[in-house]
Protein backbone atom coordinates (compact mmCIF):
# COMPACT_ATOMS: atom_id res chain seq x y z
CA UNK A 1 0.00 0.00 0.00
CA UNK A 2 0.74 3.57 -0.98
CA UNK A 3 0.39 6.10 1.83
CA UNK A 4 1.14 9.90 1.81
CA UNK A 5 0.64 11.63 4.77
CA UNK A 6 0.37 15.33 5.44
CA UNK A 7 2.37 16.35 2.51
CA UNK A 8 3.23 19.76 1.77
CA UNK A 9 4.83 21.55 -1.06
CA UNK A 10 6.04 25.01 -2.26
CA UNK A 11 7.91 26.59 -4.96
CA UNK A 12 9.17 29.63 -3.84
CA UNK A 13 6.53 32.00 -2.49
CA UNK A 14 3.90 30.11 -3.63
CA UNK A 15 2.67 27.07 -2.11
CA UNK A 16 1.02 24.29 -4.69
CA UNK A 17 0.17 21.30 -2.17
CA UNK A 18 -1.49 21.86 1.53
CA UNK A 19 -1.52 19.00 3.85
CA UNK A 20 -2.56 16.10 1.87
CA UNK A 21 -2.68 12.84 3.17
CA UNK A 22 -4.11 9.63 1.03
CA UNK A 23 -3.99 5.77 0.85
CA UNK A 24 -3.70 4.13 -2.10
CA UNK A 25 -5.62 0.82 -2.70
CA UNK A 26 -3.38 -1.84 -3.50
CA UNK A 27 -4.09 -4.09 -6.82
CA UNK A 28 -6.81 -1.17 -7.57
CA UNK A 29 -6.87 1.94 -10.54
CA UNK A 30 -6.50 5.27 -7.62
CA UNK A 31 -7.12 8.11 -9.61
CA UNK A 32 -6.44 12.08 -8.45
CA UNK A 33 -8.26 13.72 -10.20
CA UNK A 34 -8.55 17.87 -10.33
CA UNK A 35 -8.51 20.95 -12.87
CA UNK A 36 -5.30 21.77 -14.44
CA UNK A 37 -3.01 23.53 -11.88
CA UNK A 38 -4.72 22.11 -8.25
CA UNK A 39 -1.50 20.56 -7.98
CA UNK A 40 -1.94 16.90 -9.15
CA UNK A 41 1.16 16.58 -11.25
CA UNK A 42 3.15 17.79 -8.01
CA UNK A 43 1.42 15.51 -5.53
CA UNK A 44 2.21 12.48 -8.25
CA UNK A 45 5.92 13.29 -8.22
CA UNK A 46 6.12 13.78 -5.01
CA UNK A 47 4.40 10.55 -4.36
CA UNK A 48 7.01 9.09 -6.59
CA UNK A 49 9.88 10.60 -5.57
CA UNK A 50 11.13 13.34 -8.59
CA UNK A 51 10.37 16.23 -6.13
CA UNK A 52 10.76 16.19 -2.34
CA UNK A 53 8.05 17.39 -0.24
CA UNK A 54 8.88 20.07 2.18
CA UNK A 55 7.18 18.11 4.88
CA UNK A 56 5.27 14.81 5.66
CA UNK A 57 6.31 11.32 4.09
CA UNK A 58 5.42 8.93 1.55
CA UNK A 59 5.24 5.18 2.37
CA UNK A 60 5.67 2.76 0.21
CA UNK A 61 4.48 -0.61 2.81
CA UNK A 62 5.41 1.49 5.43
CA UNK A 63 9.06 2.74 4.04
CA UNK A 64 8.88 5.95 3.81
CA UNK A 65 10.72 6.83 0.21
CA UNK A 66 12.13 10.12 1.22
CA UNK A 67 14.38 8.98 4.55
CA UNK A 68 15.85 5.44 2.23
CA UNK A 69 18.92 5.10 1.45
CA UNK A 70 20.36 5.94 -1.86
CA UNK A 71 20.56 2.12 -2.44
CA UNK A 72 17.40 1.15 -1.03
CA UNK A 73 15.33 3.96 -3.24
CA UNK A 74 16.96 2.95 -6.26
CA UNK A 75 15.60 -0.49 -5.60
CA UNK A 76 11.86 0.92 -5.09
CA UNK A 77 12.04 2.61 -8.12
CA UNK A 78 12.43 -0.29 -10.23
CA UNK A 79 9.19 -1.95 -8.68
CA UNK A 80 7.92 2.28 -10.06
CA UNK A 81 6.87 2.04 -13.44
CA UNK A 82 5.54 5.37 -14.70
CA UNK A 83 4.19 6.83 -18.09
CA UNK A 84 4.57 10.19 -18.34
CA UNK A 85 1.94 13.13 -19.99
CA UNK A 86 4.11 13.46 -23.05
CA UNK A 87 5.24 10.45 -23.12
CA UNK A 88 8.69 10.97 -22.80
CA UNK A 89 10.22 8.23 -24.94
CA UNK A 90 13.71 8.21 -25.84
CA UNK A 91 14.01 10.29 -29.55
CA UNK A 92 16.85 8.79 -30.57
CA UNK A 93 15.94 5.03 -29.82
CA UNK A 94 13.48 2.67 -31.81
CA UNK A 95 10.08 1.86 -30.08
CA UNK A 96 11.96 -1.47 -29.18
CA UNK A 97 14.85 0.13 -28.17
CA UNK A 98 13.13 2.14 -26.13
CA UNK A 99 11.32 -0.79 -24.17
CA UNK A 100 14.47 -2.55 -24.12
CA UNK A 101 16.55 -0.33 -22.52
CA UNK A 102 15.17 -0.41 -18.55
CA UNK A 103 16.15 -4.63 -19.40
CA UNK A 104 19.91 -4.24 -20.30
CA UNK A 105 20.24 -1.68 -17.93
CA UNK A 106 19.00 -3.79 -14.91
CA UNK A 107 18.42 -6.80 -15.68
CA UNK A 108 20.95 -9.77 -16.52
CA UNK A 109 18.83 -11.75 -18.57
CA UNK A 110 20.42 -13.33 -21.88
CA UNK A 111 18.98 -10.49 -25.12
CA UNK A 112 16.97 -13.64 -26.55
CA UNK A 113 14.72 -13.35 -23.33
CA UNK A 114 14.65 -9.71 -23.27
CA UNK A 115 13.77 -9.19 -26.74
CA UNK A 116 10.77 -12.21 -26.33
CA UNK A 117 9.63 -9.98 -23.13
CA UNK A 118 9.41 -6.40 -25.11
CA UNK A 119 7.91 -8.43 -27.86
CA UNK A 120 5.43 -9.50 -25.52
CA UNK A 121 4.68 -6.36 -23.53
CA UNK A 122 4.29 -4.69 -27.45
CA UNK A 123 1.47 -7.42 -27.94
CA UNK A 124 0.02 -6.22 -24.86
CA UNK A 125 -0.27 -3.05 -25.68
CA UNK A 126 -2.05 -3.73 -29.42
CA UNK A 127 1.28 -2.82 -31.36
CA UNK A 128 3.01 -5.62 -32.63
CA UNK A 129 5.46 -4.95 -35.34
CA UNK A 130 6.47 -1.22 -34.21
CA UNK A 131 9.78 -2.13 -32.96
CA UNK A 132 11.68 -0.65 -35.66
CA UNK A 133 9.87 2.11 -35.56
CA UNK A 134 10.98 5.71 -34.47
CA UNK A 135 9.05 8.22 -31.77
CA UNK A 136 8.72 10.89 -34.31
CA UNK A 137 6.98 8.34 -36.77
CA UNK A 138 4.19 6.99 -34.08
CA UNK A 139 0.65 9.19 -33.46
CA UNK A 140 -0.05 10.03 -29.88
CA UNK A 141 -2.10 7.14 -28.91
CA UNK A 142 0.78 4.78 -29.96
CA UNK A 143 3.52 7.13 -28.02
CA UNK A 144 1.35 6.65 -25.08
CA UNK A 145 0.81 2.68 -25.23
CA UNK A 146 4.81 2.25 -25.94
CA UNK A 147 5.26 4.74 -22.50
CA UNK A 148 3.26 1.95 -20.84
CA UNK A 149 4.96 -0.70 -22.32
CA UNK A 150 8.15 0.77 -21.03
CA UNK A 151 6.46 1.46 -17.46
CA UNK A 152 5.56 -2.67 -17.03
CA UNK A 153 8.16 -4.19 -19.12
CA UNK A 154 10.06 -4.60 -15.48
CA UNK A 155 6.60 -6.19 -13.98
CA UNK A 156 6.64 -3.06 -11.65
CA UNK A 157 4.30 -3.64 -8.16
CA UNK A 158 3.01 0.13 -8.82
CA UNK A 159 2.17 2.20 -12.01
CA UNK A 160 1.60 5.89 -12.35
CA UNK A 161 0.15 7.71 -14.96
CA UNK A 162 0.20 11.36 -15.74
CA UNK A 163 -2.42 12.43 -17.93
CA UNK A 164 -2.37 9.16 -20.00
CA UNK A 165 -5.75 10.60 -21.93
CA UNK A 166 -4.25 13.97 -22.69
CA UNK A 167 -4.33 15.23 -25.77
CA UNK A 168 -5.86 12.28 -27.69
CA UNK A 169 -9.00 11.37 -29.41
CA UNK A 170 -12.06 9.95 -27.55
CA UNK A 171 -11.25 6.75 -28.99
CA UNK A 172 -8.03 6.65 -28.04
CA UNK A 173 -8.68 7.59 -24.79
CA UNK A 174 -11.12 4.80 -24.34
CA UNK A 175 -8.47 2.59 -25.51
CA UNK A 176 -5.66 3.63 -22.99
CA UNK A 177 -7.89 3.45 -20.02
CA UNK A 178 -9.33 -0.16 -21.32
CA UNK A 179 -5.15 -1.17 -21.31
CA UNK A 180 -4.59 0.79 -17.89
CA UNK A 181 -7.62 -1.26 -16.10
CA UNK A 182 -6.65 -4.81 -17.75
CA UNK A 183 -3.32 -3.97 -16.78
CA UNK A 184 -3.93 -3.42 -13.01
CA UNK A 185 -6.09 -6.52 -12.48
CA UNK A 186 -3.82 -8.65 -14.70
CA UNK A 187 -0.59 -8.44 -13.13
CA UNK A 188 -2.44 -6.83 -9.25
CA UNK A 189 -0.72 -3.45 -10.10
CA UNK A 190 -1.23 -0.51 -7.75
CA UNK A 191 -2.37 1.94 -10.17
CA UNK A 192 -2.25 5.76 -9.44
CA UNK A 193 -3.63 7.92 -12.43
CA UNK A 194 -3.55 11.62 -12.82
CA UNK A 195 -6.35 12.72 -15.49
CA UNK A 196 -9.66 15.20 -15.82
CA UNK A 197 -10.80 13.33 -18.41
CA UNK A 198 -14.24 12.47 -17.00
CA UNK A 199 -14.60 8.63 -19.04
CA UNK A 200 -11.53 7.54 -16.63
CA UNK A 201 -13.39 8.36 -13.93
CA UNK A 202 -16.28 6.67 -14.43
CA UNK A 203 -14.73 4.04 -16.32
CA UNK A 204 -11.64 3.24 -14.26
CA UNK A 205 -11.85 4.88 -11.09
CA UNK A 206 -11.91 1.94 -8.44
CA UNK A 207 -10.43 4.54 -5.77
CA UNK A 208 -10.87 8.56 -6.46
CA UNK A 209 -8.92 11.81 -5.17
CA UNK A 210 -10.33 14.84 -6.10
CA UNK A 211 -8.11 17.82 -5.60
CA UNK A 212 -8.91 21.46 -5.37
CA UNK A 213 -6.01 24.31 -5.26
CA UNK A 214 -3.67 22.07 -3.80
CA UNK A 215 -6.35 20.48 -1.19
CA UNK A 216 -7.86 17.23 -1.29
CA UNK A 217 -11.12 18.59 -1.22
CA UNK A 218 -12.60 14.66 -1.89
CA UNK A 219 -12.29 11.20 -1.69
CA UNK A 220 -14.42 8.28 -2.66
CA UNK A 221 -15.35 5.62 -5.73
CA UNK A 222 -17.32 6.10 -8.74
CA UNK A 223 -20.52 5.48 -7.46
CA UNK A 224 -20.26 7.51 -4.63
CA UNK A 225 -19.00 10.24 -7.03
CA UNK A 226 -22.88 10.51 -8.52
CA UNK A 227 -24.23 11.16 -5.35
CA UNK A 228 -22.16 13.61 -4.16
CA UNK A 229 -23.39 16.94 -2.96
CA UNK A 230 -19.56 18.49 -3.23
CA UNK A 231 -20.58 20.82 -4.96
CA UNK A 232 -17.20 21.73 -6.25
CA UNK A 233 -16.67 18.26 -7.28
CA UNK A 234 -20.02 18.27 -8.63
CA UNK A 235 -19.26 21.32 -10.85
CA UNK A 236 -16.13 20.20 -12.00
CA UNK A 237 -16.99 16.83 -12.98
CA UNK A 238 -20.07 17.11 -14.80
CA UNK A 239 -19.63 20.63 -15.74
CA UNK A 240 -22.33 20.76 -19.30
CA UNK A 241 -25.80 20.47 -19.14
CA UNK A 242 -25.14 16.92 -21.44
CA UNK A 243 -22.77 15.62 -18.07
CA UNK A 244 -25.63 16.63 -15.94
CA UNK A 245 -27.97 14.49 -18.17
CA UNK A 246 -25.96 11.78 -17.94
CA UNK A 247 -25.04 12.05 -14.03
CA UNK A 248 -28.93 11.70 -13.35
CA UNK A 249 -29.47 8.89 -15.94
CA UNK A 250 -26.48 7.03 -14.08
CA UNK A 251 -28.23 7.72 -11.29
CA UNK A 252 -31.20 6.69 -11.89
CA UNK A 253 -29.64 3.52 -13.22
CA UNK A 254 -28.10 2.82 -9.70
CA UNK A 255 -31.06 3.30 -7.67
CA UNK A 256 -33.08 1.08 -9.89
CA UNK A 257 -30.64 -1.65 -9.25
CA UNK A 258 -30.91 -0.92 -5.47
CA UNK B 1 20.63 33.09 -8.28
CA UNK B 2 23.80 34.28 -7.16
CA UNK B 3 27.03 33.02 -8.46
CA UNK B 4 27.99 30.90 -5.09
CA UNK B 5 24.45 29.24 -5.95
CA UNK B 6 25.45 28.03 -9.34
CA UNK B 7 29.09 27.15 -8.47
CA UNK B 8 27.72 25.02 -5.43
CA UNK B 9 25.15 23.14 -7.59
CA UNK B 10 28.41 22.91 -10.17
CA UNK B 11 30.02 21.11 -7.57
CA UNK B 12 26.78 18.96 -6.29
CA UNK B 13 26.07 17.83 -10.13
CA UNK B 14 30.03 16.92 -10.42
CA UNK B 15 29.69 15.32 -6.87
CA UNK B 16 26.24 13.09 -7.94
CA UNK B 17 28.02 11.32 -10.94
CA UNK B 18 30.58 9.50 -8.53
CA UNK B 19 28.13 6.36 -8.18
CA UNK B 20 28.23 2.78 -9.13
CA UNK B 21 27.17 2.21 -12.59
CA UNK B 22 23.84 0.10 -12.70
CA UNK B 23 24.90 -1.75 -15.62
CA UNK B 24 28.63 -1.26 -16.78
CA UNK B 25 28.70 -2.53 -20.35
CA UNK B 26 25.56 0.15 -20.92
CA UNK B 27 27.52 3.03 -19.47
CA UNK B 28 30.52 1.63 -22.07
CA UNK B 29 28.46 1.90 -25.01
CA UNK B 30 27.01 5.42 -24.01
CA UNK B 31 30.69 6.32 -23.18
CA UNK B 32 31.63 4.94 -26.65
CA UNK B 33 28.86 7.09 -28.41
CA UNK B 34 30.03 10.21 -26.74
CA UNK B 35 33.27 9.52 -28.18
CA UNK B 36 32.02 9.45 -31.53
CA UNK B 37 29.78 12.31 -31.48
CA UNK B 38 32.42 14.29 -30.01
CA UNK B 39 35.64 13.12 -31.64
CA UNK B 40 34.20 12.42 -34.77
CA UNK B 41 31.61 14.64 -35.10
CA UNK B 42 33.88 17.97 -34.49
CA UNK B 43 36.56 16.11 -36.76
CA UNK B 44 35.90 18.23 -39.74
CA UNK B 45 35.70 21.38 -38.21
CA UNK B 46 38.67 21.12 -36.37
CA UNK B 47 40.66 20.21 -39.56
CA UNK B 48 39.41 23.00 -41.75
CA UNK B 49 40.29 25.73 -38.60
CA UNK B 50 43.26 24.27 -38.27
CA UNK B 51 44.40 24.39 -41.44
CA UNK B 52 43.30 27.86 -42.61
CA UNK B 53 44.94 28.62 -38.94
CA UNK B 54 48.65 27.50 -39.57
CA UNK B 55 48.10 28.85 -43.41
CA UNK B 56 47.21 32.35 -41.76
CA UNK B 57 49.61 32.34 -39.30
CA UNK B 58 52.85 31.39 -41.35
CA UNK B 59 51.41 34.03 -43.88
CA UNK B 60 51.30 37.06 -41.13
CA UNK B 61 54.41 36.00 -39.08
CA UNK B 62 56.56 36.26 -42.69
CA UNK B 63 55.37 39.95 -43.08
CA UNK B 64 55.89 40.64 -39.47
CA UNK B 65 59.26 39.41 -40.11
CA UNK B 66 60.91 41.34 -42.59
CA UNK B 67 64.41 41.48 -41.26
CA UNK B 68 66.78 40.01 -44.06
CA UNK B 69 69.01 39.59 -40.51
CA UNK B 70 66.64 37.05 -39.23
CA UNK B 71 66.76 33.66 -40.97
CA UNK B 72 63.35 32.45 -42.96
CA UNK B 73 63.05 29.41 -40.80
CA UNK B 74 62.86 31.41 -37.56
CA UNK B 75 58.55 31.74 -39.11
CA UNK B 76 58.33 28.17 -38.53
CA UNK B 77 59.74 28.16 -34.96
CA UNK B 78 56.98 31.19 -34.20
CA UNK B 79 54.60 28.98 -36.14
CA UNK B 80 55.10 25.66 -34.29
CA UNK B 81 55.90 27.64 -30.68
CA UNK B 82 52.64 29.95 -31.13
CA UNK B 83 50.45 26.90 -32.61
CA UNK B 84 51.60 24.31 -29.57
CA UNK B 85 51.21 27.03 -26.52
CA UNK B 86 48.50 28.98 -27.70
CA UNK B 87 46.66 28.67 -30.99
CA UNK B 88 45.20 25.16 -31.32
CA UNK B 89 44.61 24.45 -27.30
CA UNK B 90 42.43 27.60 -27.01
CA UNK B 91 41.22 28.22 -30.33
CA UNK B 92 40.20 24.92 -30.86
CA UNK B 93 38.67 24.68 -26.94
CA UNK B 94 36.66 27.92 -28.22
CA UNK B 95 34.91 26.22 -31.10
CA UNK B 96 34.31 23.03 -29.46
CA UNK B 97 32.40 24.96 -26.67
CA UNK B 98 30.33 26.26 -29.56
CA UNK B 99 29.91 23.31 -31.69
CA UNK B 100 30.21 20.21 -28.36
CA UNK B 101 29.08 22.51 -25.96
CA UNK B 102 25.77 23.83 -27.62
CA UNK B 103 24.70 20.21 -28.06
CA UNK B 104 25.59 19.21 -25.04
CA UNK B 105 23.67 21.81 -23.12
CA UNK B 106 20.62 21.31 -25.70
CA UNK B 107 21.02 17.77 -25.65
CA UNK B 108 20.37 17.64 -21.92
CA UNK B 109 18.17 20.13 -21.80
CA UNK B 110 15.70 18.46 -24.23
CA UNK B 111 15.57 15.32 -22.46
CA UNK B 112 14.66 17.23 -18.69
CA UNK B 113 12.01 19.28 -20.79
CA UNK B 114 10.79 16.02 -22.19
CA UNK B 115 10.69 14.18 -18.57
CA UNK B 116 13.25 11.74 -20.48
CA UNK B 117 15.23 12.26 -17.38
CA UNK B 118 12.52 12.33 -14.99
CA UNK B 119 12.04 8.52 -16.86
CA UNK B 120 15.35 7.68 -16.04
CA UNK B 121 14.94 8.49 -12.94
CA UNK B 122 12.03 6.63 -12.11
CA UNK B 123 13.49 3.66 -13.55
CA UNK B 124 16.19 3.84 -10.31
CA UNK B 125 19.36 5.09 -13.00
CA UNK B 126 21.75 7.48 -11.72
CA UNK B 127 20.90 9.93 -13.94
CA UNK B 128 24.05 12.15 -13.25
CA UNK B 129 26.08 9.37 -14.05
CA UNK B 130 24.67 7.76 -16.72
CA UNK B 131 24.21 10.75 -18.39
CA UNK B 132 27.17 13.47 -17.23
CA UNK B 133 29.80 11.30 -16.84
CA UNK B 134 30.33 9.70 -20.21
CA UNK B 135 30.22 12.91 -21.70
CA UNK B 136 32.88 14.45 -19.24
CA UNK B 137 34.92 11.19 -19.94
CA UNK B 138 34.82 11.16 -23.95
CA UNK B 139 35.86 14.84 -23.49
CA UNK B 140 38.62 14.33 -21.76
CA UNK B 141 39.64 11.60 -24.42
CA UNK B 142 38.42 13.22 -27.27
CA UNK B 143 39.24 16.90 -26.88
CA UNK B 144 43.51 16.17 -26.60
CA UNK B 145 43.43 14.61 -29.33
CA UNK B 146 41.81 16.92 -31.50
CA UNK B 147 44.11 19.45 -30.64
CA UNK B 148 47.10 17.20 -31.32
CA UNK B 149 45.36 16.80 -34.76
CA UNK B 150 45.14 20.25 -34.95
CA UNK B 151 48.03 21.01 -34.16
CA UNK B 152 50.09 18.70 -36.64
CA UNK B 153 47.32 19.98 -39.73
CA UNK B 154 48.03 23.61 -38.59
CA UNK B 155 51.80 22.89 -38.93
CA UNK B 156 51.23 21.32 -42.02
CA UNK B 157 48.91 23.68 -43.72
CA UNK B 158 51.09 26.76 -42.62
CA UNK B 159 54.38 24.84 -44.59
CA UNK B 160 52.05 24.41 -47.81
CA UNK B 161 50.54 27.97 -48.00
CA UNK B 162 54.08 29.35 -47.22
CA UNK B 163 55.79 27.48 -50.23
CA UNK B 164 52.59 28.54 -52.42
CA UNK B 165 52.52 32.07 -51.33
CA UNK B 166 56.54 32.00 -51.60
CA UNK B 167 57.19 33.20 -48.50
CA UNK B 168 59.47 30.10 -47.01
CA UNK B 169 60.37 27.07 -48.66
CA UNK B 170 59.64 23.65 -47.25
CA UNK B 171 63.36 23.01 -46.59
CA UNK B 172 63.58 26.21 -44.45
CA UNK B 173 60.37 25.20 -42.66
CA UNK B 174 61.18 21.58 -41.70
CA UNK B 175 64.38 23.00 -40.51
CA UNK B 176 62.83 25.51 -38.37
CA UNK B 177 60.25 22.91 -37.10
CA UNK B 178 63.15 21.26 -35.38
CA UNK B 179 65.14 24.39 -34.34
CA UNK B 180 65.21 24.86 -30.47
CA UNK B 181 62.06 23.10 -29.70
CA UNK B 182 61.18 22.54 -26.12
CA UNK B 183 59.25 19.03 -25.57
CA UNK B 184 57.86 21.11 -21.87
CA UNK B 185 55.75 22.99 -24.85
CA UNK B 186 53.66 19.53 -25.83
CA UNK B 187 53.65 19.35 -21.53
CA UNK B 188 51.69 22.89 -22.07
CA UNK B 189 49.48 22.18 -24.10
CA UNK B 190 48.16 19.01 -23.51
CA UNK B 191 47.48 20.22 -19.77
CA UNK B 192 45.60 22.94 -21.53
CA UNK B 193 43.66 20.40 -23.92
CA UNK B 194 42.62 18.58 -20.60
CA UNK B 195 41.66 21.42 -18.43
CA UNK B 196 39.49 23.25 -21.34
CA UNK B 197 38.16 19.66 -22.49
CA UNK B 198 37.00 18.85 -19.10
CA UNK B 199 35.55 23.16 -18.34
CA UNK B 200 33.81 23.21 -21.56
CA UNK B 201 32.27 19.54 -21.36
CA UNK B 202 30.90 19.82 -17.65
CA UNK B 203 29.50 23.48 -17.72
CA UNK B 204 27.83 22.96 -20.62
CA UNK B 205 25.85 19.22 -19.31
CA UNK B 206 25.49 21.57 -16.08
CA UNK B 207 23.71 24.31 -17.64
CA UNK B 208 21.82 21.51 -20.17
CA UNK B 209 21.07 19.69 -17.17
CA UNK B 210 19.47 22.08 -15.04
CA UNK B 211 16.82 23.84 -17.81
CA UNK B 212 13.71 24.68 -16.55
CA UNK B 213 10.75 26.21 -18.42
CA UNK B 214 10.53 25.22 -22.62
CA UNK B 215 12.01 25.58 -26.00
CA UNK B 216 12.79 29.26 -25.36
CA UNK B 217 15.16 28.06 -21.77
CA UNK B 218 16.67 25.28 -24.10
CA UNK B 219 17.97 27.94 -26.09
CA UNK B 220 19.36 30.02 -23.40
CA UNK B 221 20.78 27.45 -21.23
CA UNK B 222 22.75 26.57 -24.68
CA UNK B 223 24.09 30.24 -25.40
CA UNK B 224 24.63 30.44 -21.82
CA UNK B 225 27.07 27.42 -21.59
CA UNK B 226 29.25 28.30 -24.69
CA UNK B 227 29.36 32.06 -23.26
CA UNK B 228 30.40 30.72 -19.99
CA UNK B 229 32.70 28.19 -20.79
CA UNK B 230 34.41 29.97 -23.19
CA UNK B 231 34.87 32.59 -20.89
CA UNK B 232 36.33 30.26 -17.90
CA UNK B 233 38.37 28.75 -20.94
CA UNK B 234 40.21 31.74 -21.42
CA UNK B 235 40.87 32.40 -17.80
CA UNK B 236 41.88 28.98 -17.36
CA UNK B 237 44.27 29.44 -20.19
CA UNK B 238 45.59 33.04 -18.21
CA UNK B 239 45.89 31.40 -15.26
CA UNK B 240 47.66 27.57 -16.52
CA UNK B 241 49.78 29.82 -18.74
CA UNK B 242 50.87 31.77 -15.51
CA UNK B 243 51.78 28.70 -13.45
CA UNK B 244 53.70 27.10 -16.15
CA UNK B 245 55.25 29.14 -18.31
CA UNK B 246 56.30 32.40 -15.79
CA UNK B 247 60.08 32.00 -15.68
Amino acid sequence: MITARNIKKSFGEKTVLFDISADFLPGKCNLIIGSSGSGKTVFQKCIVGLFTPDSGEVLYEDQNMHTMSTEERKKLRQEIGMLFQGSALFDSMTVEQNILFPLEMLTNEPQRKRLDRVNEVLEKVNLTGSNKKYPAELSGGMKKRVGIARAIVLNPRYLFCDEPNSGLDPQTSLLIDKLIKDITTEFNITTIVNTHDMNSVMEIGDHIIYMYQGYKEWEGNREEIIFSDNKRLNEFIFASEFLQDAKEQRMRDLRSKG
Amino acid sequence: MSIFTHLGRYMLTLKGMFARPENPKMYWREFMHQCVEIGIGSLPIVLIISAFLGAVMTVQTSYQLVSNLIPKSTIAVVVRDSLLLELSPTVISVVLAGVVGSKIASELGNMRISEQIDALEIMGINTKTYLIAPKILASLITVPMLISLSIIVAIWGGRVVGDLAGVIDTDSYDRGLREEFIPFNVTVAMTKAFVFAFLLSSVSAFFGYHVRGGAFEIGRSSTRAVVVSCILILLADYVLTLLMLNP
